[in-house]
């Protein structure tokens, strides 16, 4: 159904040459073998292991999964905002320049946030201070970051409303959060997060906490001011539609790990692990059923293993349609099944033909 | 919403110009839309300009021994009547109420600092500084406040001024609780998270973020918190621990008086209403702010 033809949710593909210029691409932070544990009363929880990933220049990386997949815990790792205690990285490299981000000190990582790399919330009416307005929270990262003092620092966050196309930048510097709408202020934390010119923007689900006419317009702003900033952004999502219309790369997490990871057009259309098939098979599709003969959208059966008892072999086995014994006696390693396709499934071949 | 802009107004003078002046104006409007409030704030209003102007209004010399007759019942020359030494009561009262604000700001003072620094260290810092400091503050708290002023004064000796830094330092464990609570309440926020995002550090995460999200409570517990502590003070100096004679605090006043109450009650009688009243118009402030910065209460 599916399988052959590029999935219909992919349109954008048809343009084409976006993906040409990839391999060029410098990559401006790296994530090698991340792992990070929590404390918990049921004892330890692994909720990243052993995940890598580049970002790389004017290129979105999306890592879709559902809740619990660990693909919060891998940005918030990267950021190094994991509460600590209970949680820990325990182990693994995230390289930006030449610094590792996962061993130095407080003061250091308090350089690189909001200024090299920079993150904006799913929750925009949450996530700014209810009691400054914004231009006080703008400017204070500007100052700080890039030792501007307090006029220039208010020209350029009153600048960088104005790209994120907000009406009257003045008026709303003046203003605080309650006074504004929730797509607003989500165009407030982007022009935020790009007000410093960071390297990375992580963005964990943007977009969730907006209706959709909202999130098409805020997918529409990242995409442009990417292309102006040229920013690598890693954006977190479990919407596979919000995948399609914005990344480059995909990589799909199932409790903690890494279980596929392709170019976008390649997910879509050869999905090589029976998660991500799953998810794909679940996402509607406008005007896919023909007429007369309506389609069903397809569920995964069962729900994400709780991170402190995780089965032994395949993490997605109990809930796998080709599972078998070998799925559920090891855990099957990620392996390239076609050029730049990774997938962890001991079965990857047969699901790629289906 | 005004309130939070005029919370903030005073966090950010440097915005304070830009920022429409009826802010303000317009969370007062508010506080005394509540009618207990609005004379809450008249009688604070009144106490404090007694304080003041104590020395032009008061009709005699408070301290002046034999200014009038004896234990005289109230009269045209002395309203409130006189006490044992002839003094004038009327102005004794407001001569008093000198030394009541002052109670009441220093001992809060004394309670909000500490409490307050108390407070954000442990929400903020967690880990161990929270248990050794949250710990400590239950141990005392377990004790009634005034059995800690009791302890402290017999430490320091009685005097006007150590039973207003007893009944401060008794106060301190609640004011360290509340603003623990608040804390922690406004440290799991989101914005908090993302201010961490965005590069803030400590101090800055503290004084900028955390704090002007803090005060708003603190003001509505300081408030009435004033009236605990006037309370407490009197009861000191009622039991000669606090003001010495002939010092006319209320509490002392009560206190000397207690001997005439069946000859010449006046003597109690208004030093007591004097407590009573003032007691009173604090609570009834602090309630009309507490509801003024209720979200629920405002309306655009």
């Amino acid at each position: 159904m599916v399988s052959s033809e590029v999935h219909p949710a992919l349109n954008r593909t048809a343009d084409g040459g976006r993906h040409a210029a990839r391999a060029a691409r410098k990559v401006v932070l790296s994530v090698e073998g991340l792992r990070t544990e929590f404390q918990t009363s049921d004892g330890v929880a692994i909720a990243v292991d052993g995940v890598s990933l580049e970002a790389r220049q004017g290129e979105t990386l999306a890592i879709v999964g559902e809740s619990g997949s660990g693909k919060s815990v891998t940005a918030l790792s990267i950021m190094r905002l994991i509460p600590s205690p209970p949680g820990r990285i325990v182990a693994g490299e995230i390289r930006y320049g030449d610094l590792d981000l996962s061993a130095i000190s407080e003061r250091e990582i308090e350089k690189v946030r909001g200024n090299k790399i920079s993150m904006i919330f799913q929750e925009p009416m949450t996530s700014l201070n209810p009691v400054l307005s914004i231009g006080r929270q703008m400017t204070e990262a500007i100052e700080t970051h890039m030792g501007l003092a307090r006029q220039d620092a208010r020209t350029r966050a009153t600048d960088m409303l104005r790209r994120v196309n907000i009406p009257e930048p003045d008026k709303r510097m003046r203003q605080f959060p309650h006074q504004l709408s929730g797509g607003m202020l989500q165009r407030v934390m982007i022009a935020m997060a790009l007000s410093c010119d960071p390297d990375v923007l992580i963005a964990d689900e943007p977009t969730t906490a907006l209706d959709v006419t909202i999130q098409s317009q805020i997918l529409d702003l990242m995409r442009d001011l990417q292309r102006d900033f040229d920013a690598a952004i890693i954006l977190i999502t479990h919407d596979m539609g919000v995948v399609a219309e914005m990344a480059d790369r995909v990589i799909v997490m199932y409790a903690g790990r890494k279980v596929e990871e392709a170019s976008v057009a390649e997910i879509f259309a050869h999905p090589r692990h029976p998660y991500t098939r799953g998810l794909l098979r679940a996402l509607p599709v406008l005007g896919r059923p023909s007429s007369g003969d309506t389609v069903r959208l397809e569920e995964i059966p069962g729900i994400v293993p709780a991170l402190t008892d995780l089965p032994v072999g395949c993490r997605f086995a109990p809930r796998c349609a080709f599972a078998t014994d070998t799925c559920r006696a090891e855990y099957p390693p990620l392996e390239e099944k076609a050029r730049g396709h990774l997938a962890a499934c001991w079965h990857a071949d047969q699901i790629a033909g289906t | 919403m005004s309130t939070l802009q005029h919370i903030a107004a005073e966090q950010t003078p440097e915005e304070e110009a830009s920022r429409p002046r009826s802010a303000r104006w317009r969370f007062l409007r508010a506080v005394v839309a509540n009618r207990g409030a609005a004379v809450g704030l008249a009688i604070v209003l009144v106490l404090i300009v007694a304080a003041v102007l104590a020395q032009v209004i008061a009709p005699h010399d408070p301290m002046r021994m034999g200014a009038g007759p004896r234990l005289a019942g109230p009269s045209l020359a002395y309203p409130f009547g006189t006490d044992e030494f002839g003094r004038d009561i009327l102005s004794r009262v407001i001569h008093g109420t000198r030394l009541t604000l002052q109670i009441g700001t220093i001992a809060v003072g004394i309670s909000l600092t500490a409490g307050l620094l108390i407070g954000l260290l442990a929400g903020y810092a967690g880990g161990w500084p929270e248990r050794i400091l949250m710990r400590s503050v239950d141990v005392i708290f377990s004790f009634t406040e005034t059995l800690i002023a009791l302890a402290a004064v017999a430490v320091l000796g009685p005097s006007l001024t150590n039973a207003m830094i007893a009944v401060g330092i008794a106060a301190i464990p609640f004011y360290a609780r509340v603003t623990y609570g608040v804390t922690l309440v406004e440290r799991n926020k989101p914005y908090f998270e993302a201010a961490i995002a965005a590069g803030a550090a400590h101090t800055r995460l503290i004084f900028v973020h955390l704090l002007p999200n803090i005060i708003p409570p603190l003001i509505v517990v300081a408030t009435l918190g004033v009236s605990t502590a006037v309370l407490a003070a009197a009861a000191l100096s009622f039991l000669g621990l606090g003001a010495q004679p002939p010092s006319p605090e209320w509490g002392a006043m009560l206190a000397s008086g207690r001997e005439y109450i069946s000859r010449a009650p006046w003597v109690m009688i208004f030093p007591g209403l004097a407590i009573a009243i003032s007691v009173l118009a604090f609570n009834l402030l602090g309630d009309g702010i507490r509801e003024a910065l209720d979200p629920r209460q405002r309306k655009e």
